[in-house]
């Protein structure tokens, strides 16, 4: 048993049971970096206009009706931009005393955005970036990070099937730079989990048409043949982060099997249909703020609001160094609708979150899988745990 | 007294003594309500009460068996002799829990859609005053006296202190994540609130006049049993004030806790994601809905360890007992 009395905790039921409170207005923005890119494979993954910005909404409110008991109050500016305009657009921010900043952008920018923050000591929330080395050899001591990284997913993914023994793998990957990154995501995840990767091939993107006609009339011949010959293997990885063949896959296999990875069972931080661990309750409140269902972005944008609103809340700061000190120290956890606290890695500054695997309608599993132990946290057997990090900057 | 729905059964006793012992038992994916016999511990019957029953209690003179019927948005009554329906009660959208204060005159509703506490005459069926509250309202505990009730909020993390004088918030407390019940003590002079996420139970010691001070926070840990699954939902206190019994939810453990030095005593095994509890009016036993194995638990109040279990419907969430 333990009987405990927190002096914090006394001091703020003092506070809130006299009805004194130190008012704190608490000013955030979500810069969104925006990309030329080309269309998705399926027209349901066009991206809203308000993608990531509509989990600030839920975020501001959710917060602001904590907040209306404790006199805080809560005000998301939403920034879109270019690559060539962000350094200005979050200057603009900065100069108006704004320090905590979310930010859904590429690998680059977000750490070019973030060392600029860091002139102004402003604190960084990454809802958008899965890069590992952004965690790990480039992490930032002012960067969080509440997108899960491409370790974690592929770890999720790796454990489902292991679980499954499913261990015999057929990895295909995209041609793409970060589709080479995510593959190589798999491979480790691969050997931490004792499976093995009988046949590893590359689909070249050498352009072309996707969403047309053309485009499912041309995958139809080229994947079979391409999968064709293949030594044996339970279950197809696909690691396609350019989305540009991945949902083909499953049914244009030479051998049928079940497709997971960026196809067929994918791993999420969220999606509209999580019902699980009080998640209803969520997605309505999402979809009555915002007029449509949650992406990943939107939750990743929620949960960066959220640490600061549970800050504020219990530490009564809104200061960079005041919430970041809090998120990092044991004091803090979070629910997040996924059965059980989240909190952050201590050495590179990452949620350590479970993992939906989604097939698209409904959450098939959750990772991490039961049998998959860990000395501190179940949680750190998805992505980089301690002793193999190359982040110092948390030191 | 001891916590409002003991009260109100006993009270149903009292003006009824014909009524044979039973649990009714809400089953939140079957859309039934399972009656067991609280002396024979067989299933009695079994009946329809909406899409997705989940919190379930009696009306004070023990004639009525209320449900909330969360995908109806609908509060359903039942004759707890008959199980026959009686006319719906409204509820706003996605109601779960509920209370009827002694006199059985006003209702409480968490609406956890709205982040209001709605408060109407359950004669008139009017809405006498709606209590903006956290996100999420939940839990739902009222004060012996029925002067306070209690509003959890599951993503604000508070404790909010109605009055049901004025309806107005005169104590908000912080909790740890995701607080699901509050449960006074039979003399009112303290109260457990549960944190699911959080893993903890706070305790607060209540003064006269209602206010809230904070004096600890329970924590458990089960050899074996990962920390992150110990997550304290169901709450009830003996008359006595001695013993606290804590649902520990996917644990698939009911804890007890010495209620005066907050020691935790032991564990007692049940059926899988321990839900909900309530004692039988003669507090004799103490009986637990567990959603993922369809079964009820009987524990032995004095001996403090499970007799045996009683295969209900499908996914059982709330019980209520009447004698």
């Amino acid at each position: 048993m333990q009987f405990r009395v927190s002096p914090l905790l006394a001091a703020l039921f003092l506070m809130l049971t006299t009805g004194y409170a130190a008012a704190i207005d608490v000013r955030a923005a979500v810069i969104r970096v925006d990309y030329q890119s080309v269309l998705p494979i399926s027209r349901y993954d066009l991206r809203p206009d308000d993608l990531g910005f509509a989990g600030a909404v839920l975020g501001d409110e959710d917060n602001g009706t904590t907040g209306s008991f404790l006199g805080h109050t809560y005000e998301t500016r939403h920034v879109t931009t270019t690559p060539e305009e962000a350094e200005a657009a979050l200057d603009a921010i900065l100069s108006d005393g704004v320090s905590l900043i979310i930010i859904l952008a590429d690998r680059d920018d977000l750490l070019r955005l973030t060392d600029k923050a860091q002139e102004s000591s402003a604190l960084v929330f990454n809802a958008g970036t899965a890069d590992v080395d952004v965690r790990d050899t480039e992490c930032r001591g002012n960067l969080l990070h509440t997108v899960p990284s491409h370790a974690m997913t592929a770890d999720a993914v790796a454990q489902f099937a292991v679980w499954k023994k499913w261990t015999d793998w057929f990895l295909v990957a995209g041609s793409n730079p970060q589709d080479e990154a995510l593959a190589d995501a798999y491979r480790r995840a691969a050997v931490k989990f004792g499976a093995d990767i009988t046949v590893d091939r590359t689909f070249e993107d050498t352009g072309g048409s996707r969403r047309t006609d053309s485009g499912h009339v041309l995958v139809h011949r080229q994947l079979p043949i391409f999968t064709q010959d293949a030594d044996d293997h339970d279950v197809v990885i696909a690691a396609d982060d350019t989305d540009y063949f991945g949902r083909y896959l499953t049914y244009h296999l030479w051998t049928p099997r079940p497709v997971m990875g960026s196809a067929g069972l994918r791993p999420i931080s969220m999606h509209g249909a999580h019902e699980a661990w009080g998640a209803t309750q969520f997605q309505t409140r999402f979809e009555e703020a915002t007029g449509r269902r949650v992406r990943p972005e939107d939750y990743n944008v929620w949960l960066a609001l959220r640490v600061i609103g549970e800050a504020v809340t219990r530490a009564n700061t809104a200061e960079a160094q005041g919430v970041r000190d809090y998120a990092l120290s044991d004091a803090f956890e979070l629910a997040a609708f996924k059965g059980q606290k989240v909190t952050f890695r201590k050495w590179n500054g990452q949620l350590r979150q479970p993992i939906l695997l989604y097939d698209g309608a409904i959450t098939v599993s959750v990772s991490p899988q039961e049998g998959f132990l860990h000395q501190n946290s179940p949680l750190d057997t998805l992505g980089l745990d301690e002793p193999e990090t190359n982040c110092t900057a948390f030191n | 007294m001891k916590s409002f729905f003991i009260a109100a059964s006993i009270t149903a006793l009292l003006a009824s003594p014909a009524l044979a012992g039973k649990a009714f038992i809400s089953n939140e994916r079957g859309n039934t309500i399972t009656v067991v016999n609280t002396e024979t511990w067989e299933v009695e019957d079994e009946f329809f009460a909406g899409n997705r029953p989940r919190g379930i209690t009696v009306s004070p003179d023990g004639s009525k068996i209320y449900v909330c019927a969360s995908d109806d948005n609908l509060v359903r009554v039942f004759d707890a002799n008959t199980y026959e329906e009686l006319p719906s009660l409204p509820a706003g959208p996605d109601p779960e829990v509920f209370i009827i204060e002694p006199s059985g005159k006003r209702r409480y509703i968490a609406n956890e859609d709205d982040n209001l506490g709605t408060v109407t005459d359950t004669e008139t069926r009017t809405v006498l005053a709606e209590v903006p509250v956290g996100v999420e309202p939940e839990g739902m505990g009222m004060s012996p006296d029925a002067k306070w009730v209690v509003n959890t909020s599951e993503t604000t993390n508070m404790a909010h202190f109605i009055s049901t004088e004025d309806y107005k918030i005169y104590h908000n407390v912080l909790v740890d994540q995701r607080p699901r019940y509050a449960q006074y003590t039979a003399d009112g002079s303290r109260l457990f609130v549960t944190s699911e996420i959080g893993g903890t139970v706070s305790v607060m010691d209540i003064a006269e006049d209602g206010a809230p001070t904070v004096v600890g926070k329970i924590s458990f840990e089960v050899p074996g049993v990962q920390p992150e699954w110990l997550q304290p939902v169901g709450a009830k206190v003996t008359s006595d004030g001695k013993r606290l019994f804590v649902a520990l939810g996917p644990a698939n453990r009911v804890a007890v806790v010495d209620a005066q030095s907050l020691d935790v005593l032991d564990y007692i095994l049940v059926g899988q994601r321990v839900w909900q509890l309530d004692f039988t009016p003669d507090e004799k036993y103490l009986l637990t809905t567990n959603g993922n194995s369809n079964d009820i638990t009987v524990i032995d109040v004095a001996k403090e360890e499970a007799v045996r279990s009683v295969q209900v419907g499908e996914q059982p969430w709330g019980v209520v007992t009447i004698d």
